[in-house]
């Protein structure tokens, strides 16, 4: 599985809907994710891709649409 | 000599806005003079801290030393090493003058502690920031002088917003373009002008002349179901429109002041009372704060917990950290049993808030969602937290404990 799908399927978990269609949606807008979701999201990163993200690097902003989730993933793997 | 508290009065208004001029029109020619910024930063401090209140002074200077060698030691340390229990320990080491300073009050019958000086939390919020982000390895150019100029800041030093060193080195390293000086400087005046209408008008007008009369008849009308009456009601409202206009309008002239400097210090307040439940309201009330213990405390919390399987669900972990968060906030305020009883109260209510999200995601189609349920929402959210002001107030306090 490509990091796409992978943060895809995550995030499904997580949130409880399938979010690939509304890839520029708000998750933390939307009540989808919280801080509790957050951690979560950082902790599967870890042991599903290896991806190692500190808290101190999640600044929400960045964060916040599954575009700029896979982008940072992507970026950090 | 001269002493203030910060945006206090007319004059220190007036002292303010000279002292900007040479720094704008510095920063609309593209320069930034370090050494006037730090002259004026020692003038307006020595304005806050020093006359008769020079004991807090020294105070500072000694606290400022001791935070300056931890977080520089730190940074040293970390380059080499990273152990837990060195990082913890040097964490509880800077925490240390604040608990003393929050701890004294409670185990002197009410004597401030000598180490104490006008923000001293917002310090150590900065400066505990600091030390993690190093942990984590996202700040690695630590460096004094900027650390010294991120806590001395001084439209922020007395109560916030609390910003954060990455974000402010950024700012204070760079000079904005002219087109957006300028705009900053237009959103620094009007905040500044609402701060007055705030703080000047509408803060004086429940908190100096409705509060106190609000009080004398809540303290004569004492004696039914306990000791509750109208007054105390109409005191729970006063008090939650005091702190707020007192606290938002404070918050624009830091802010305000900062955008003159070409310092984009971030907002405190964000219509908190518009929120529909409570948990939006912690992201729109003393946001700095609450950011602060969102990811410094909540998050790191959870995830430690989450690491180690402490708590068999997600839910039970994000429910006792909500308590747990909350708690620590309210112990920050002070020793009191209303600050830790406020604490508490928010912890609860964030639980029982998650639950109701949940229980609402979940039944969807039965739940109604229209403008009545919004606006009902609303309503309740802002009793909530005016319940929970009159409780942070201390006034119960008075009300059933004194003669």
């Amino acid at each position: 599985m490509d990091v796409k799908e992978t943060v895809l399927s995550i995030l499904s978990d997580l949130t409880g809907n399938d979010v690939s269609g509304a890839m520029d949606d708000n998750l933390f807008d939307s009540g989808l994710l919280d801080s509790m979701g957050s951690v979560q999201l950082l902790l599967q990163l870890q042991s599903q891709l290896g991806v190692n993200v500190p808290v101190s690097e999640f600044e929400r902003s960045e964060w916040d649409t599954p575009n700029k989730i896979i982008a940072k993933v992507e970026s950090l793997a | 000599m001269l002493s203030f508290e910060p945006y206090g009065n007319p004059t220190y208004f007036a002292l303010l806005g000279v002292a900007m001029i040479p720094l704008m029109i510095g920063l609309l020619y593209g320069k930034r003079s370090r050494l006037y910024e730090t002259l004026i930063s020692i003038f307006f401090l020595v304005l806050t801290f020093g006359g008769p209140k020079w004991t807090q002074g020294i105070a500072l200077i000694i606290y400022i030393l001791y935070e300056v060698a931890l977080t520089w030691g730190y940074a040293v340390y970390r380059k080499q090493k990273n152990s837990g229990p060195v990082f913890y320990l040097l964490v509880i080491l800077a925490i240390l003058p604040l608990t003393i300073v929050k701890v004294t009050p409670a185990v002197e019958n009410g004597q401030a502690s000598l180490i104490g000086f006008l923000g001293i939390s917002y310090l150590t919020f900065r400066a505990v920031q600091t030390m993690m982000e190093t942990r984590d390895g996202t700040l690695k150019n630590y460096q004094v002088m900027t650390f010294l100029q991120f806590m001395l800041f001084f439209p922020t030093i007395s109560s916030g917003p609390i910003d954060r060193y990455r974000r402010f080195e950024h700012d204070y390293r760079t000079v904005p373009s002219r087109e957006k000086y300028l705009g900053m400087i237009q959103k620094g005046i009007r905040y500044i002008f609402v701060g007055f209408l705030y703080k000047f008008l509408l803060a004086y007008y429940f908190g100096t002349i409705l509060m106190p009369k609000l009080q004398v008849m809540a303290m004569h009308s004492r004696g039914g179901f306990m000791d509750l009456s109208w007054p105390v009601l109409g005191y729970m409202y006063a008090y939650s429109a005091d702190l707020f206009f007192d606290f938002a309008g404070y918050s624009l002239f830091a802010v305000g002041t900062s955008y003159l400097m070409g310092i984009e210090t971030p907002m405190n307040f964000k219509q908190p009372w518009r929120s529909p439940n409570i948990k939006d309201f912690w992201n729109r009330w003393h946001i700095t704060l609450s950011f602060w213990f969102r990811d410094f405390i909540y998050m790191r919390l959870v995830f430690w917990f989450m690491k180690h399987r402490i708590f068999k669900s997600p839910r039970t972990t994000a429910n006792v950290t909500y308590i747990i968060n909350m708690l620590v906030m309210g112990f920050w305020h002070g020793v009191t049993w209303y600050y830790i009883t406020y604490g508490l109260f928010h912890g609860v209510a964030l639980v029982v808030n998650d639950a109701w999200l949940r229980y609402k995601k979940k039944h969807r189609a039965s739940v109604p969602h229209n403008g009545f349920t919004q606006i009902f929402a609303i309503f309740l959210t802002a009793n909530l937290v005016c319940f929970s002001f009159l409780i942070f107030s201390g006034f119960l306090n008075t009300l059933w404990f004194t003669k």
